[in-house]
Parts: structure tokens; C-alpha cells; sequence
């Protein structure tokens, strides 16, 4: 053993002044600090000007085609408008936002050496990770907020202000839950891989055309309807602005015949719409399951 | 006895196959500052990040102020300001805000804050810069800010991974006024360095580390003792490498010459006895072996004699 090879008086106990703060303490502490760096980055300005973007595309595109019968269509009715607008947008604005926020989370603490300037701090990695997660998740909310706020500017002006669905509180709720599955995804690959890249082109990839696609296959190959999929059960989000909503735990599978052309006959194409409760649960089983994975990677990850 | 402030057990680090860290026990304590020796790829940040929990020991364990590291990181790293490998401050932070930053984390009191913020700054001479954006730093003022960083809660260990790097002369020297302030207030530091002469101004004890394997860990002086023979030395420097054996033990051979170690192919260190005149008589018939000798020169500094000696024992 190599000791000190002299004894001298020894250093000053452990200063009783120094209370490091609580887990939950650090924990908001993280967030408030992430979420001002999120709030000042050159990132945030960006998916300003795309959610503005996106909106005053809908709105030239609305006002533009008030003839169009499938504009028409859209105009006839509040629940119709929004229904088609923030159910398909809203969607498109969380996958944007998490890449956006959440794609380097953590591998850029590696790949930017900001890591180490953490690491030295008596604070639980978790509390890091938890930390982080969540200045991720509320500055990505901002955003939807912000889409909601500027489609509902264009909602005012066709069908008067008293005319704000009740679906929307069910709806922005759920596309919040879709924002934790998302988020948690997101965080996870990032942990997964140093290189902040992989983090958001995997996200992106995959929530923008991966499990649309997985989707397809499934149902055409396996001939099971796959009810799993989060991009099924996203579609609650639009889907509490039908006329009649399925609120329950199962959903329900609609066959629509397609005529095969020349030769006559049928093909069956079947599509899944979930019930609310059940795309909640689902979503909530991604979150949990990649944030419980995401915890325990960056638990074991080595600052090396 | 009381806990030590840093204690390793058997402390191993394997990545894959290969051996970074060699089961290291060392025990720490006091109001010192520990130099921590040892060429390129010897195991010294590896040693540091397994006692700041960066990376986790293969085997072994490691203790701060007596609390397990991997046990407890919280617990473990309260009281201890940690510098490892320059990390990077976010760019849109000011040195305030970052300096609040870890303050605010590490639990210093909001009443104690600012003074203390303001004291490191003015330790490493960046008061001046104190409100803008750390991403237009150069290297040395980001050094100089993470060491700031490093000691804004006033540890009682600390621990430093070459803190001089990327710094100018003059930052060199703040260090080691640093240093010689922490000790002053009993603070344990334990740095690595790879400049001797920082290490010979302030540090107490040196551990010197090659290969993953310590290879001594002991006072200044008593190493200097232990290992200096007290025979004058002196370093030839050769125009061309001398790659003939025989040449070298014809040196070695020469009348008073008491040691003769090749530490590089161009660099040949001697030892004699005798006083002036037998130095003069060494150097005339050293020049006459016609090995192409362009200086000759004293060596920096006794530990430096003593650090390459050991590492050339090593190859
Ligand atoms: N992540 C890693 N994977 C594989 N080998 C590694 C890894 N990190 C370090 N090593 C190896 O461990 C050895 C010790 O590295 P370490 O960084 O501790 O050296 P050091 O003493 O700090 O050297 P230097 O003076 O250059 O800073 C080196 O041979 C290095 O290649
Ligand atoms: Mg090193």
C-alpha cells in the first residue's frame, strides 16, 4: 500500500457549510438551467420560423382553395378544421421538436465535452438525465403550443372565436403523451450513441417513416393488425375530433374494399383506429419502457 | 487515524483487453499537494476519472474523504472540486452564470455565492471577463474558468488533471499560486502534470505512474534522496542517434564517469565524480570518441533526472 509517507495534520473535514441539495432539488435546478439553454439556442429561433412556416402554409393553403371541395369540406365545420390540421400536425410538430431538442441530449454531453463539466458534480447521472428529459419536454411543448396558437388564429377568422372545440383539452393532452413516448425515444437512442447524428437522424427516421412503414408491412405480411405501433396510436390526437369517439381500451379495425382494376375482384386494405384509453396506454408504455432503458444506459455510460 | 482524503484499493481499469490502471493502492492525507507523474497513456486521467466516477473500475475500489465513489457519487463528490481533461462550458454561459451554475448545484449558500464567484474569478484572473459569452474563450480562458469552476465551493480535496494545459507562462505561474493558496487553507490536491518544474515549486509528494503500475509514492525529498545519487550530471546532446552499444560502453568506460544512460537515441546522461578538473578532463576525451556531441548542458531538475531514469528502467 502506498501511503502518505508522512503524516501531517489532516485537511479539513468535510465542510459542514456544504449542503448539496436534494435529488428533486438538482433535478429542477438541471431543468431550469437546460431549459435556458434550449430557450437561447440558435435551435429554438429555428423551429420557430418552421411551426411559423407550417402555419401560414395551412393558412395560404385554406385561403387559397376556398372552392376546392376537399377545402370545402375542411371549412364546414370547426371539429372538421382542427380535426385535420392540429391531428395531423400536431404529430408532425412533437417528432420535429424532440429531434430538435432531445436528438443530442445526451450524446453531445460526449461529443462536445460539456459532459465532463457535469460529471464532477455530486449529482446523481439520473437526476441528469431526468433533468434534461424535461427541459426537453417543456420547451418541445412550447412548440405545439405555439402551432396551436397560430392554427387557432386561423380558426378564429372562419368560424368566430366562441368556436374552440372541447376536443382540444382531450386533444393537446394527448399530444402531449405522444411528446413523452417521442422524448423518451429520442433520449434513448441518444444515450445509446456518443455521436449526436445517430440520435436525430434515427428519431426522425423513425417517427417520420419508419413505423408507417413497419406498419404497412406488418398488415400486408403478417396479416395481423400490428395495434402496438405508436403511429397508430397517435392518431387519437385527430381522431377525438370525429363525430363519434371511441374513448375505450380497444379499438376497432376497418376493412375498406379496393377494387383490383381490370380483373375484377377485391383487395382488402384494413386500417386500425384505437380507442383513446388504448393509444394512451401505449404511448405511456413507450415512454416508460425507453426512458426505464435510457436510465439505465446512462447509468452504466463511461465518461471515458 | 483519521479517513484519508483519497484512498484507491487495488484500483483496476481494463478497456477490452488492455490495462489502463494496474490495481493502484495509494492513500492520501493532509494539507499537501500530491504530484501525480507519468509519461503519455501512463493511466493518470484514467486514475482521476475513476475517482471522480467518470468511468468505473474494472476492479477495485476508490474512496474520497472515506465515502465509496461507485457506492455514492453524491455523497462521495460533495466535497471535492474536480478539473479532468477541459471540459467544455456551454458556449451561451458566461462565466457567472456558469460558476452560479455549479454553485447552485453543489448547495453553496445564496448568501456566500457571489464572493465566492468573485474570489475564483479573481484567482484566475478573470474578473474582467466576467459577463460574456464563454464559447468566444480561447483555450487558456476556458482553462482558467474550469479551474474557477473547480473551486467555487471551496473544496477540501481537489483534484486537478494538468491545469496547466493550454495555459500561457504567466497562468502557469497563477496555478501554482493557487495551489500554494489551497494549501495554505489545508486543502489536499491531487494533480497531474507532466511540467516538472510546477511539480518541484509546489508539490510535497510525488507518485509516478507508468504503465498503469505506480512505480513509487513518496515525499519530494525523500525521492530526491532515494533516487539522486549526488554525482554531478550533465546531458550530451549528440547531432546524429547512437545506435552503437559499443560506443555507449566506451563512454561509460571513460575515467570517472560513475553511470551512463541513453534517454534518447539523441540524448545521452551522465554521472561522474570528481570535481572540475575532472569534469574538464571528462568532456575533452567525451568529444575525442567523436560520437558528434553539439551541447552539453545540465538537466533541468533533479526530479526530471529521477523521472526519466525510472521510465527508462521501465522499457
Ligand atoms: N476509452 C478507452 N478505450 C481504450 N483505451 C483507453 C481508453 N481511455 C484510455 N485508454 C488507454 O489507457 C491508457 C491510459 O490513458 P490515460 O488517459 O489515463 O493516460 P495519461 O496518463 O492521462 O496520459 P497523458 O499524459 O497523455 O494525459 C492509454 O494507453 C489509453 O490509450
Ligand atoms: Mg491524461
Amino acid at each position: 500500500m502506498a501511503e502518505s509517507p508522512v503524516s501531517s495534520e489532516s485537511a479539513d473535514p468535510v465542510s459542514p457549510r456544504l449542503q448539496v441539495p436534494g435529488t428533486v432539488d438538482q433535478i429542477i435546478k438541471l431543468t431550469r438551467y437546460q431549459l435556458r439553454e434550449y430557450l437561447s439556442s440558435r435551435r429554438f429561433v429555428a423551429l420557430v420560423g418552421i411551426v411559423v412556416v407550417i402555419a401560414a402554409i395551412i393558412t395560404f393553403i385554406v385561403a387559397d382553395l376556398q372552392s376546392n371541395a376537399a377545402v370545402k369540406a375542411l371549412l364546414a365545420s370547426p371539429d372538421a378544421f382542427y380535426g385535420s390540421f392540429w391531428g395531423g400536425g400536431a404529430g408532425f410538430v412533437v417528432v420535429l421538436s424532440a429531434v430538435f431538442f432531445g436528438g443530442d441530449a445526451i450524446a453531445g454531453e460526449f461529443q462536445n465535452k460539456t459532459g465532463y463539466f457535469l460529471m464532477g458534480l455530486p449529482i446523481r447521472r439520473s437526476a441528469i438525465y431526468i433533468g434534461k428529459y424535461i427541459a426537453a419536454f417543456l420547451a418541445s411543448a412550447s412548440m405545439l403550443l405555439l402551432y396551436l396558437v397560430l392554427l387557432l388564429l386561423n380558426g378564429v377568422h372562419y368560424f368566430g372565436a366562441s368556436a374552440f372545440p372541447w376536443q382540444f383539452l382531450p386533444s393537446l393532452a394527448l399530444a402531449l403523451v405522444y411528446l413523452m413516448a417521442v422524448l423518451g425515444t429520442t433520449f434513448l437512442f441518444s444515450s445509446l450513441f456518443k455521436t449526436s447524428a445517430y440520435g436525430f437522424v434515427l428519431t426522425a427516421i423513425l417517427f417520420l417513416i419508419g413505423f408507417g412503414l413497419l406498419q404497412t408491412l406488418i398488415t400486408s405480411v403478417v396479416k395481423i393488425e400490428p395495434w402496438m405501433i405508436i403511429s397508430y396510436a397517435n392518431g387519437a390526437i385527430g381522431d377525438v375530433f370525429a363525430p363519434t369517439i371511441n374513448w375505450g381500451l380497444s379499438g376497432t379495425v376497418t376493412v375498406t374494399k379496393v377494387p383490383l382494376g381490370r380483373g375484377g375482384g377485391f383487395d382488402t386494405v384494413t386500417s386500425y383506429t384505437p380507442g383513446v384509453a388504448e393509444g394512451v396506454v401505449i404511448m405511456l408504455a413507450y415512454f416508460i419502457l425507453t426512458a426505464i432503458a435510457g436510465l439505465y444506459l446512462f447509468e452504466r455510460e463511461e465518461f471515458t | 487515524m483519521s479517513v484519508p482524503s483519497i484512498e484507491t484499493r487495488h484500483l483496476t481499469k481494463r478497456f477490452g483487453s488492455f490495462t489502463a490502471l494496474s490495481s493502484l493502492d495509494l492513500k492520501m492525507s493532509g494539507a499537501k499537494c500530491v504530484g501525480f507523474l507519468g509519461p503519455n497513456g501512463a493511466g493518470k486521467t484514467t486514475t482521476l476519472k475513476l475517482l471522480s466516477d467518470m468511468i468505473f473500475p474494472t476492479e477495485g475500489e476508490c474512496f474520497i474523504n472515506g465515502l465509496s465513489v461507485r457506492e455514492g457519487r453524491k455523497r462521495a463528490l460533495a466535497d471535492v472540486g474536480v478539473l479532468i481533461e477541459s471540459p467544455e462550458i456551454y458556449a451561451s454561459l458566461t462565466p457567472n452564470q456558469a460558476l452560479e451554475m455549479v454553485a447552485d448545484l453543489r448547495g453553496v449558500p445564496v448568501s456566500e455565492r457571489r464572493d465566492r464567484i468573485a474570489t475564483v474569478l479573481e484567482e484566475v484572473k478573470m474578473r474582467d471577463w466576467a459577463d460574456k459569452k464563454v464559447g468566444r474563450f480561447s483555450k487558456g480562458m476556458k482553462q482558467r474558468i474550469n479551474i474557477a469552476a473547480a473551486l467555487v465551493h471551496d473544496p477540501s480535496v481537489v483534484i486537478l488533471d494538468e491545469p496547466a494545459t493550454g495555459l500561457d507562462p504567466r497562468g502557469m505561474a497563477e496555478v501554482r499560486d493557487i495551489v500554494r493558496g489551497l494549501k495554505k487553507r489545508n486543502r489536499l490536491i491531487f494533480m497531474s502534470s507532466h511540467i516538472l518544474q510546477e511539480v518541484t515549486d509546489v508539490c510535497d509528494e510525488v507518485a509516478l505512474i507508468d504503465k498503469g503500475k505506480l512505480l513509487f509514492y513518496d515525499t519530494l525529498q525523500n525521492v530526491t534522496s532515494k533516487f539522486a545519487d549526488g554525482h554531478p550530471t550533465i546531458d550530451v546532446g549528440l547531432s546524429h542517434p547512437l545506435a552503437d552499444e559499443a560506443l555507449l560502453g566506451q563512454v561509460a568506460a571513460l575515467p570517472g564517469v560513475t553511470s551512463c544512460v541513453l534517454l534518447e537515441p539523441r540524448r545521452l546522461r551522465l554521472k561522474f565524480s570528481g570535481g572540475p578538473d575532472a569534469q574538464e578532463k571528462l568532456l575533452e576525451s567525451l568529444v575525442a570518441l567523436h560520437l558528434g556531441v553539439n551541447s552539453l548542458s545540465e538537466p533541468q531538475s533533479v526530479l526530471e533526472d529521477i523521472y526519466l531514469r525510472q521510465i527508462a528502467k521501465g522499457d
